[in-house]
């Protein structure tokens, strides 16, 4: 059926969104170094020097600036993209949120890293949920392989003229960012008419036309343009559907919003992101070949969140296991959690969930550990316990006896 | 008003609200004015150091004299009158 050539490179997931970028042929990099993002870029700056790629590359002083010099190019017509890390985001912040509200497509590749302090340089995504708020389509990625097509699928889902919204695409830090897997490759040609051409609807850069971007909104206006940015990004839905399919057609490779793995008939289900989520289908093996009913799910599209797609993959579910590798302190459970319980409740669908947290700062989590958490949700689902926020190796030295 | 998310329609705005040239002209900003400036020709110079620092275009010049203010746009913010080398430019109470 499907005719397109791929071929196989050794990549960590940090080339391997380099690979995607230079196949798109951005036109304009701003980033600045930070770790555990800097080989993308890094990458990125050989194949410019080695003329491989039309880029200009802005080599800029701060992410805040990485983020405002990649507006005014989107602003201006050009295909432009940046990537960054835990606190090179924080900095960034503020202009993130006005690249949405732009509704620019900009493409941001997020190596997910926990956020100081204290200061760590390891795998954790509190660092993306600080943007859960702010209005980007949010895709994660489990492998270097994921990353490389989720970096494709960005492009085109962007510059959509039914969307146009930023599009970050996550993955992990040093596990999946410097991991070298085996990645197929598709033809440069495939993936520059799959992507197709930038076109804006307006330039920065025509003078007949001049107009200026970035404009206040008074109270009589600025709602309004707040509810185009939800409304916008809730239309996205159908669109990243189409394209899924669309690149399905054309390469074989099926992506959904949720990846549902061995779910049909599962009471127990994951639901988890990143690299985790391949721990996580071995340990379902595993526990399968024991007679027990479970499965998973990997998320691939974090915003928009589609609650009901989840629950049409799990219809035989009595209990979820929300693998979480964040806080949100002060409130009841982290955001995947929050998400999902809040999504249940307005489906009226009334099942046993906890929220497992894991791996912050980079905390190993290991197929032992998750064997663990699944033995603690065949008690929970036998004493009916929901609602409980449990910490996934912890150091028992700081647990009540 | 009430409107319950699913019945939002298109919101017909420019996009990420770029605005076209010029359409800061409809926004009076000459309503914001406590105290406006006024000129006293016979100081002035026309060094048109007030023209360049006006953050609202409100400086009227002719002939490359400067002739007074445009009161429709004026903020009344008082930029003018504090850089001004000759002390040409008052700024009167309109309370
Ligand atoms: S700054 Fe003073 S002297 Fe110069 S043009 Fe304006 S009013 Fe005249
Ligand atoms: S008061 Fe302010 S707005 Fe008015 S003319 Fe002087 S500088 Fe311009």
């Amino acid at each position: 059926m499907v005719a397109v050539k791929t071929i196989r490179k050794s990549l960590t997931g940090a080339q391997a969104a380099a690979e995607a970028m230079k196949q798109v042929d951005v036109d304009v990099v701003a980033a600045y170094p930070i770790t555990p993002q800097t080989p993308i870029v890094q990458e990125y700056a050989q194949f410019v020097a080695d003329g491989i790629v039309n880029t200009e590359m802005i080599q800029v002083e701060s992410e805040h600036s990485a983020m405002s010099a990649v507006i005014g190019a989107a602003a201006s017509g050009a295909r432009a993209t940046t990537a960054t890390s835990a606190q090179g985001l924080a900095y960034m912040w503020e202009m993130v949120g006005i690249a949405s509200t732009l509704r620019l497509p900009i493409v941001m590749n997020i190596v997910n890293r926990a956020l100081s302090g204290p200061l760590n340089i390891h795998c954790d995504h509190s660092d993306a949920m600080s943007i859960r708020d702010l209005g980007w389509i949010m895709l994660f990625s489990e492998n270097p392989q994921e990353v490389y097509y989720n970096n494709i699928l960005a492009f085109r889902i962007a510059e959509d003229p039914r969307v146009f919204l930023p599009v970050a695409v996550n993955q992990d830090g040093f596990i999946t960012s410097h991991c070298v897997e085996a990645v197929d490759v598709l033809e440069d040609e495939f993936v520059k008419k799959f992507v197709g051409d930038y076109k804006y609807p307006y330039t920065l850069l025509d003078f007949e036309n001049p107009i200026s971007v970035g404009e206040w909104a008074m109270p009589s206006h600025y709602f309004e343009f707040r509810v185009s940015v939800q409304k916008a990004i809730e239309d996205s839905v159908p669109v990243i559907e189409e394209i899924f399919d669309k690149f399905y057609q054309e390469t074989g490779v099926k992506f959904d919003f949720f990846e549902g793995y061995r779910v049909e008939d599962a009471d127990i289900v994951f639901i988890s992101m990143g690299s985790t989520s391949g721990t996580v289908r071995y340990v379902v093996d595993r526990m399968r070949s024991k007679g027990g009913k479970v499965g998973s799910i990997n998320v691939r599209v974090f915003r928009p969140f589609r609650i009901d797609k989840l629950l049409n993959i799990i219809p035989n579910a009595k209990y979820l296991v929300v693998m979480d590798r964040s806080l949100s302190f002060g409130t009841t459970g982290s955001p995947l959690y929050q998400d999902i319980t809040s999504g249940l409740y307005s489906k009226d669908r009334c099942l046993l969930v906890n929220n497992y947290v894991y791996g912050l700062g980079g905390r190993d989590i290991t197929d032992t550990d998750i064997e663990e958490v699944y033995e603690h949700a065949l008690y929970s689902m036998s004493e009916g316990i929901s609602g409980q926020v449990v910490y996934v190796g912890l150091n028992p030295s700081f647990v009540k006896k | 008003m009430l409107a319950v998310s699913k019945d939002i329609k298109t919101i017909n705005l420019n996009i990420g609200g770029y605005a076209e040239g010029s359409t800061a002209l409809n926004n009076k900003t000459g309503g914001w004015r406590t105290f406006k400036p006024v000129l006293s020709r016979d100081k002035c110079v026309d060094c048109m150091i007030c023209w360049i620092y006006c953050p609202d275009d409100s400086i009227v010049v002719k002939d490359g004299k400067m002739i007074g203010f445009d009161y429709e746009y004026c903020k009344g913010c008082r930029v003018c009158a504090n850089v001004c080398p000759r002390s040409a430019i008052e700024m009167v109470s309109e309370r």
